[in-house]
C-alpha cells in the first residue's frame, strides 16, 4: 500500500480513537492536557493514567509489531531545549497537536483553529532556521 | 464501578492512539520534521517535503469533525453524567504565546506530546532527555499560570 494511504489510515485510527473518548467518557483526546493533569490531580486522574498506559503500552507494541523506525533529529541540548518548550507552551497555550489540532479543529472552535496555525508556523520556521544555520556550517 | 469503566475505554482509545500514531509514521521525529521543513517544497535546505503528518491529521479530522458534529446537547456519554468539553472562546495572549513556544519545540525535535509519551520504550534515550524536560515545563506552566 502507498504510505501515504498509511499515513492516512494511520489517521482514521487515531480519530476512532477520538471518537471513543467523545462517546465513551464525553471528553476531548487532548494529550498535553491529559498528561499535564494526570501529574498535578491524581486522586480525580485514574482514565488519564489509563489512557497513558495504552498510548505508552501501544507504542512499544506497535513499534515492535510494524517494525517502523525511530531516528532523532535534535542534540541532547536542542532536545531538553525543546522538551522545556513543549511542556511548558502546550499548557500555557491549552492544547497540542490533538486536543488543538484533532479535536478543536473538529469541534470547529476558533481557538484552536489560531492555536494550530500559530504552532505549525512556528513549526515551520524553526525548521526553515535550522535548516538555514545547518547549511551555512556546512 | 463507572471509574473503572471510564479507565477500560481510556486504555483502549491510548492503544488505539498509539496504533495510529505509529502506522502514521509520526513516532519518527524524521518525518515531523520533514513535514514542517516547507522550504523543501521550494529547494531550499536540500531536504525533501514529507507530506505524511498532513494525510495523518486530515484522516483524524474527518473522524474527529463526524463525531462532534455528532452530538447533540441532549446526549450523555457511556460514563459520566455530561459531556465535558472546552467552552472557551477567546483568544488571548496565552493562546498565541503557548502556541508559538510549543511550535518552536516541536519544529527543533520533531516531537509533540503525544508520539513524545508514546515512544518512552521506543525512542532510547533522547525521548529520556526530551520527557524528563517536557514534564516539568508543563509543571511550571500549570504552576505559575493555574
Amino acid at each position: 500500500m502507498h504510505p501515504y494511504l498509511v499515513s492516512l489510515f494511520g489517521g482514521l485510527l487515531i480519530g476512532a480513537s477520538v471518537w471513543l473518548m467523545l462517546a465513551g467518557l464525553g471528553r476531548v483526546t487532548g494529550i498535553s492536557g491529559i498528561a499535564a493533569t494526570a501529574l498535578t490531580a491524581p486522586k480525580e486522574s485514574l482514565w488519564r493514567y489509563a489512557f497513558l498506559i495504552g498510548l505508552i503500552g501501544g507504542g512499544l507494541l506497535f513499534m515492535r509489531l510494524f517494525n517502523t523506525a525511530s531516528i532523532g533529529v535534535a542534540s541532547t541540548p536542542g532536545l531538553i531545549v525543546a522538551g522545556l518548550l513543549v511542556g511548558f507552551g502546550t499548557v500555557l497555550g491549552g492544547g497540542c497537536t490533538s486536543g488543538h489540532g484533532v479535536c478543536g479543529l473538529g469541534r470547529r472552535s476558533p481557538r484552536s483553529l489560531i492555536a494550530t496555525f500559530t504552532f505549525m508556523v512556528a513549526g515551520m520556521a524553526t525548521v526553515a532556521v535550522i535548516r538555514a544555520l545547518s547549511g551555512s556550517a556546512a | 464501578m463507572s471509574n473503572i469503566r471510564a479507565a477500560t475505554i481510556a486504555l483502549f482509545a491510548g492503544i488505539l492512539f498509539a496504533a495510529g500514531l505509529t502506522l502514521g509514521g509520526m513516532m519518527d521525529p524524521r518525518k515531523v520534521q520533514g513535514f514542517l521543513d516547507v522550504g523543501a517544497l521550494f529547494g531550499w535546505g536540500g531536504g525533501k517535503w514529507d507530506p505524511s503528518l498532513a494525510f495523518v491529521m486530515g484522516g483524524a479530522l474527518v473522524v474527529s469533525l463526524f463525531a462532534f458534529g455528532t452530538v447533540k446537547s441532549h446526549h450523555v456519554p457511556w460514563v459520566g453524567a455530561r459531556f465535558e468539553l472546552p467552552t472557551r472562546r477567546d483568544i488571548d495572549a496565552k493562546l498565541v504565546v503557548g502556541a508559538i513556544l510549543f511550535g518552536v519545540g516541536w519544529g527543533i525535535a520533531g516531537y509533540c506530546p503525544g508520539p513524545a509519551l508514546s515512544s518512552l520504550f521506543t525512542g532510547g534515550t533522547d525521548i529520556l532527555w526530551f520527557l524528563g524536560a517536557m514534564l516539568p515545563g508543563m509543571l511550571v506552566a500549570k504552576k505559575w499560570f493555574s
